[in-house]
């Protein structure tokens, strides 16, 4: 109602009204939407204009990974990324009677929607709500996982871990190890939302993910699409390791693909190449991806010739270093991103194990685009984040060292 | 009161998933209502009014059902101190005959022999940390008589332990020769060397390794318990801890989520006095542990833990309730720490010889 006000009242003057109806049609901030800056110049960003999502039944198929499964010749739905992991968690749930889901809210089918429709096919003894308490969720998981059963535990959003980390920590990850392979917790998968949403604010955004992937035992994955999240949370399910699943919340609306509708795993700890290119290499997971995929077209525009090939590392514990290393190796350049703050996020590894694998093959210092280095802020989060602007600039900086 | 009333004043549930729900609650909750006071049948608009319902008399919030309207301010608090259940006195003759334990004297014979080897097994290994032999040891002086629970479990219930439990270990069958394979870390430990001395655990045995963080192995009993109970094979979780552990945020995680979701899980509190150096005085100030047992919704008993029988006749009784109806019981056993906390400790810095 707003904008068809505004709009006549200032068709005769066409700049203004473009300016205005851009402010009016922006109500609410976005992670993906980005002011007209000269890089960006009118080129459309984000998940929805991604080309890395696989839209279509013929990207699917045309998918050397899926093929290699066995999936990308049948059947597939349209699907957003949390349809997608209820989808995974169905077939975990049929496939395995010792398996549950648990966690705050997820009999009715959870803050997310993720967990629909499961008590009702699998029946409330195995998809159950669980007291406001993290650490009780975690400490319940890890006793079902000891006793050999398959626990899904959803801690309902990743900033809210923290109670849980003594129980991940020191129980989870170590208690194969302690007990001398006697027990061990690998049935146990702990699914959290993560990372920014655009009004998130300190305790609704936050992606915790270096925190665990400094804890040998566990394994750390981030899903970056619909397809990869479905396969991915298989995987960890069915991995005999305590695995810690991070779902980039943005991303459960706003990243639509065709998702095949079998049973598929994706391999984890193997990243992957989702652009060659011989110029530098760029290393994300996540929701970043899609604004490393506008930084590199952005790149790639204004300087042409330069090719820029761009890894989404997937597992993030343990990491494909291999991977990373054979591009950096074939490039020359590195750049990290991802939206945790900078000191000690996961992108300081990243850099130190490639400068002291690649080093005499490295032609600038590995760059590092992340969050600053503050509380993830409310009506601040454009300047927090590492933005597909902040990234081409990085990117910049390490083609012209 | 009319309860589907409620979406007319609450907008925001219109035309939502979440609207079917929350008329299933509301009918669910309205049947709940109606059974309490079934002669009020009130709009919701006209619940504040004195004039036109008859005043009811139990409160009619969802969170606490049962609780009646009182006209008196007054604060709860204790009243009187949960009884502790006791079957011999202290020369060991059983004081009540219906309390008699029942048990066969060969059973009697290895309990009675297991607390004997417990405690020469304790003077020893205490020694040999001494000469530099083993790095650490635990004693377990004064509460020999927790081999009565061990007694009173299915040898198949998983037992999720603190440190002080080598007497249920011995009770289910570790050798000697384990315990110090164990202690020396040598090829032969189960543990593989990894861990410090009395980190015990056995797969055999269902005895889960110990971990040295305090109360953490409590939310896990309760999980355990919830997939022994999926299973059907009416086991249950048998969870040791202290006084001072029950101090933890894992305490109240763990029991509030056994009593919610129902795990056939038995909670035994070692109430000895003693956290290290600090006594039970300063580690809580209400009726013990039992006391916050009830405050779960969860069936407690305290016995005496320095009485053998008493122990057991409440552990049996526990594990018939938790594997028949699919809940937790606390236990708390009141008893005394003899020995130092450890062999890192002199409690003589905290304690008189003569206490």
């Amino acid at each position: 109602m707003f904008i068809q006000m505004v709009t006549p009242l200032a068709c005769q003057h066409r700049a203004a009204a473009r300016q205005i109806t851009r402010l009016a049609k922006r109500l609410y901030s976005s992670a993906a939407e980005i002011n007209s800056f000269e890089p960006v110049r009118g080129m459309d960003l984000g998940v929805a204009h991604s080309k890395l999502l696989l839209r279509s039944v013929a990207s699917v198929q045309a998918s050397s990974e899926l093929q290699s499964l066995g999936v990308a010749d049948g059947d597939t739905k349209k699907m957003n990324m949390c349809q997608a992991i209820n989808d995974a968690m169905r077939h975990a749930l049929s496939a395995d009677n010792t398996s549950v889901v648990f966690g705050e809210d997820v009999a009715f089918g959870g803050v997310f929607r993720c967990s629909v429709g499961l008590a009702d096919e699998f029946g409330r003894e195995r998809i159950f709500n669980t007291p406001l308490t993290e650490q009780g969720i975690a400490g319940f998981a890890i006793g079902m996982a000891a006793m050999g059963h398959t626990a899904i535990a959803e801690i309902q959003f990743a900033d809210y871990i923290f109670p849980a980390f003594d129980q991940i920590v020191n129980e989870a990850a170590k208690y194969r190890y302690r007990s001398g392979n006697q027990f061990n917790v690998g049935g146990l998968t702990i699914r959290t939302p993560c990372s920014a949403v655009g009004h998130g604010a300190l305790y609704h955004s936050q992606s915790p993910e270096a925190f665990f992937a400094h804890v040998p035992g566990l394994k750390v994955i981030m899903p970056r699409s619909p397809i990869q999240a479905k396969g991915l949370l298989l995987a960890a399910i069915r991995d005999p390791n305590p695995t810690i699943f991070f779902e980039p919340k943005i991303l459960y609306r706003s990243a639509v693909e065709q998702v095949p509708v079998d049973d598929y795993m994706l391999p984890l700890s193997k990243a992957e190449i989702l652009k060659p290119g011989k110029d530098v290499t760029v290393v994300g997971y996540g929701s970043q991806i899609y604004a490393l995929e506008n930084a590199i077209q952005m790149i790639e525009r204004d300087m042409p010739g330069v090719t820029c090939e761009l890894i989404d590392l997937r597992t993030i514990l343990p990491y494909d270093a291999e991977t990373v290393i054979n591009s950096v190796n074939k490039t020359g350049r590195l750049v990290v991103a991802h939206e945790a703050p900078r000191t000690q996020g996961f992108a300081a590894e990243l850099a130190a194990e490639i400068q002291e694998r690649c080093f005499l093959r490295l032609e600038s210092p590995v760059q590092r685009v992340c969050g600053l280095f503050v509380p993830h802020p409310l009506v601040f989060e454009r300047f927090y984040m590492p933005c597909a602007v902040r990234t081409y600039e990085a990117i910049k900086n390490s083609l012209s060292y | 009161m009319n309860l589907a009333a409620l979406p007319r004043i609450l907008p925001g549930l219109r035309g939502s998933r979440a609207l079917r729900w929350t008329h299933t609650r509301l009918g669910q909750l309205q049947r709940t209502f109606d059974k309490a006071l079934p002669q009020a049948h009130c709009p919701l608009t006209a619940a504040f009014s004195t004039s036109s319902c008859v005043p009811r008399k139990k409160v009619m919030f969802p969170g606490a059902l049962d609780s009646e309207y009182t006209h008196e301010l007054r604060f709860a608090s204790n009243v009187e101190s949960i009884p502790t259940y006791q079957v011999m006195d202290t020369d060991g003759k059983v004081l009540d005959a219906a309390n008699d334990p029942q048990v066969t004297e060969e059973e009697a014979r290895k309990i009675y022999k297991n607390m004997h080897v417990l405690n020469v097994m304790d003077q020893i290994m205490y020694e040999a940390q001494r000469q530099g032999r083993i790095s650490f040891y635990m004693t377990n002086f004064g509460e020999e008589a927790l081999i009565g629970s061990a007694a009173a479990l299915d040898p198949k219930d998983q037992v999720f332990g603190q440190y002080r439990e080598a007497g249920v270990l011995l009770q289910r069958g570790f050798t000697i020769q384990q315990f110090m394979d164990q202690c020396y870390s040598n090829e032969k430990d189960l543990g593989k060397g990894r861990q410090m001395p009395i980190h015990y655990g056995t797969k055999e045995l269902h005895f889960q390794t110990i971990s040295s963080p305090l109360a953490t192995q409590i939310p896990q009993a309760a999980g355990a318990a919830y997939a022994m109970r999926r299973e059907g094979k009416k086991l249950c979780a048998m969870c040791y801890f202290g006084e001072g552990a029950a101090s933890e945020g894992d305490f109240h995680a763990g029991l509030n989520m056994a009593a919610t979701i129902g795990c056939p899980v038995i909670f035994f509190c070692r109430n000895n006095g003693y956290s290290i150096s600090t006594p039970s005085i300063e580690q809580y100030r209400g009726d013990g542990i039992a006391s916050r047992g009830i405050g779960y919704g969860i069936d407690t008993i305290r016995v005496d833990g320095n009485d053998i029988w008493a122990i057991y006749a409440a552990t049996k009784a526990a594990r018939k309730i938790a594997v028949e109806q699919n809940k937790p019981i606390l236990i708390e056993a009141m008893t005394y720490r003899i020995s130092h906390h450890s062999t890192s400790d002199d409690s003589s810095a905290y304690r008189s010889k003569k206490e």
